[in-house]
């Protein structure tokens, strides 16, 4: 698998040859493009190249952490570290019997109040309509947000989970990632909320490298003895 | 420009330029990735005695609104040089000069930028040109590849460019300053290194077919010098100094 991994520049050639491209690639003739600073992965039918800048776009089904911008009689908006803004319609949260002469929707969510939501529906014709009606979704009353880059997302997650189990284990917080780059930790102790904090920057800004899992392990029992 | 008299020595007997360059050699060139923390990408290229610093915001939303695109989105340019960047205080309102650059570049990067996928938005280019030295677009596009790269706008391939030109009756590569004012030609060429083509043609000067085919040729050849700068600029900001893998 190493061996068809690669670090690759907008217009560098990928591969040759009859592969699917999926994302951030193009093909022109036989070559197949990357599009994105990245690295590349070719597997058995298709080519795709993981980007390692580039702001969130919006896709179905995502969990994304919101910051409200403002409202409407019958809607929110909310702040999706997109170039999208995302539609929060006032049923979602009121119901079905949702009026909007009588409800006031800045009794629930105010501006700048944080909101977990998920992407509910989204595409090229408009903004994506968010979601706040699932277990687990909903205003955000405590915690500290932490800004990383949505793509380093994937990475701050680790191998089936491993990286952001490592964190909440040594440090016994709680974290809440959006796949916008938006994080919620929060943490009865103090000195873990600091820990879990220094964690995911250091995930932001080390991301390229290999055994990171293993530094981030290091520096959490390190700071704990001393 | 038709060749101005002047006590300029332009190419001496030996073939060197007037700064001590050979007829094939660019300038030093320095290329960085990075740097400015509130832009979602940017670089800043020193192009021998040119020193040019690009940021670029985007995907985001238009404004005004009447200019998005429900199609595609949209790209826009601004090249603008600081008061100080020329020896006589240029006002910082944008001249008729900086207006046409800004579209120029703007239509160099074109046909780079895949912006279909994010309908209804921008991508804001700004250049600012610390400091002049001749050469000025092409330094100032190829910088600007490297600073769309960073933001991680879908690109076709980078854009490098770099000018040719005729002084002393000779093709040379890279005009500087000096060269501009009293040479014969002067060609400036952006080229896309994978896909082989070029999006940036201008030529100010006269040249017989012959000396516009060896001057295209060189501008391309010089290209692919600023090319693998702009790679390397990337390579260190992503992958550490190490480079390729």
């Amino acid at each position: 698998m190493d061996n068809r991994r690669k670090y690759v520049i907008p217009g560098d050639v990928v591969t040759t040859g009859p592969y699917r491209p999926e994302q951030n690639v193009i093909l022109e003739g036989s070559k197949i493009i990357a599009t994105t600073v990245g690295i590349s992965e070719i597997y058995d039918d298709s080519v795709k190249v993981i980007p390692l800048t580039g702001k969130y776009i919006p896709k179905i089904n995502d969990l994304v952490i919101g910051k409200v911008i403002s409202h409407s009689s019958l809607s929110w908006e909310l702040d999706i570290n997109s170039c999208y803004v995302g539609f929060l319609p006032a049923q979602d949260v009121f119901g079905r019997d949702f009026s909007a002469h009588a409800d006031d929707l800045s009794s629930k969510l105010k501006t700048g109040d944080l909101v977990a939501a998920r992407i509910a529906n989204f595409d090229r014709t408009r903004d994506p309509l968010v979601t706040i009606s699932d277990r687990d979704l909903g205003k955000i009353d405590t915690g500290d947000l932490v800004k990383i880059s949505s793509s380093k997302v994937p990475r701050l997650i680790g191998k089936r989970g491993t990286m952001i189990q490592t964190i909440e284990m040594a440090t016994n917080a709680a974290i809440t990632i959006g796949q916008n780059g938006w994080v919620v930790v929060s943490c009865e102790n103090p000195e873990g909320l600091l820990k879990a904090k220094k964690a995911i920057q250091m995930v932001d800004e080390q991301a390229h490298i290999a055994n990171l899992t293993d530094q981030i392990k290091e520096m959490l029992e390190s700071k704990g003895e001393s | 420009m038709g060749g101005r008299e002047s006590e300029l020595v332009l190419l001496d007997e030996n073939g060197i330029r007037c700064d001590g360059r050979k007829v094939d050699e660019p300038r030093r060139i320095m290329i960085k990735a990075g740097g400015l923390k509130n832009a979602d990408g940017s670089a800043y290229i020193e192009f021998g005695d040119n020193k040019i610093l690009v940021g670029v915001f985007g995907p985001r939303d238009v404004h005004p609104k009447h200019m998005s695109n429900t199609d595609t989105g949209i790209l826009r340019v601004r090249y603008h040089m600081e008061p100080f960047s020329v020896s006589e205080r240029k006002n910082p309102a944008p001249s008729r000069r900086e207006i046409e650059i800004s579209k120029v570049i703007k239509e160099a990067l074109q046909p780079a930028v895949i912006l279909d996928k994010f309908p209804r938005t921008a991508v804001d280019v700004f250049i600012e040109v610390l400091q002049a030295d001749g050469g000025t677009r092409c330094a100032a596009l190829s910088a600007a590849s490297v600073a769309l790269a960073d933001a991680g706008i879908p690109m076709r391939d980078m854009v490098a460019a770099c000018a040719a030109g005729k002084v002393a009756d000779t093709v040379v590569l890279d005009v500087n300053n000096e060269e501009d004012q009293a040479g014969q030609a002067d060609m400036p060429i952006g080229y896309m290194p994978n896909l082989k083509k070029i999006t940036l043609l201008q030529l100010d000067g006269v040249l017989t077919p012959e000396e516009y085919k060896k001057c295209i040729e060189t501008g391309i050849i010089g290209c692919k010098i600023v090319y693998d700068l702009q790679k390397k600029a990337l390579h260190d900001k992503y992958f550490g100094s190490g480079g390729e893998q």
